[in-house]
């Protein structure tokens, strides 16, 4: 439900979009340049786990996690410090469908912005990986 | 100092305009930085000066512009970052 239209003083809820793209040849070029320490800054065991593979088929899983990290952040919207890449987990369950863990700052910043749910949704095609994130969260009602 | 910065936002930023153009203040990601591309350049600044950036220092300010850097680089060597 978006703009809730419940009774008065109860709490509508609204939606929140984040999308970001990641080129798979820069995150390949990190991975050699930074290794283990690029790696190790952005991204969990789960993360690294889920993306096992040729080099080229993990840079692409990588690059969209790290595009979906980058669109949790645009719906968190943080006014200063921006939560650590690894307190944003993208977690990939069996059947392939991924949702999101939030951790830390990352899960301290999505209860102040009332977030109740989160969606990701993430692809890759060629050189591109790209993730979409939705939030559902609280919108208090206007005082007075 | 500065010439450090520069040589690092060189190599990684993937600024749209020559480095030796951005002024101090100018903002990085208006000149073509991407988030990414700010990671690259987090780890090599590391590299090039020895540091390593506490998780207070990731925010998007800090790697804005050259001044910025400038900045959180001093107060890392003098144990205030």
């Amino acid at each position: 439900m978006a703009d809730g239209e419940g009774d008065e003083g109860t709490m509508a809820q609204r939606v929140r979009v984040g999308t970001d793209i990641t080129a798979i040849p820069d995150v390949i070029a990190s991975i050699e340049r930074f290794g283990d320490r690029y790696l190790d800054r952005l991204f969990t065991e789960h993360e690294r786990a889920s993306c096992a593979g040729p080099p080229e088929v993990a840079a692409a899983g990588l690059a969209a996690r790290f595009a979906a990290k980058e669109a949790v952040v645009k719906v968190l919207r943080p006014a200063g410090a921006r939560p650590a890449w690894r307190s944003i987990e993208v977690r990939r369950a069996p059947s392939g469908a991924c949702d999101l863990a939030l951790t830390g700052e990352a899960a301290r910043l999505a209860s102040e912005a009332g977030v109740t749910d989160l969606g990701v949704s993430l692809t890759h095609e060629g050189n591109i990986a790209v993730a979409v994130v939705v939030a559902l969260h609280d919108d208090p009602p206007p005082c007075g | 100092m500065d010439d450090q910065i520069r040589h690092v936002l060189a190599e990684h930023a993937r600024l749209a305009v020559d480095v030796g153009d951005v002024g101090d203040d100018a903002d990085l990601y208006q000149a073509g930085m991407t988030s990414h591309a700010s990671v690259n350049v987090m780890l090599a600044l590391e590299d090039a000066f020895d540091i390593e950036f506490p998780e207070h220092m990731l925010r998007k300010r800090t790697f804005e512009s050259v001044a910025n850097i400038r900045t959180a680089l001093q107060e890392l060597r003098n144990g205030s970052g």
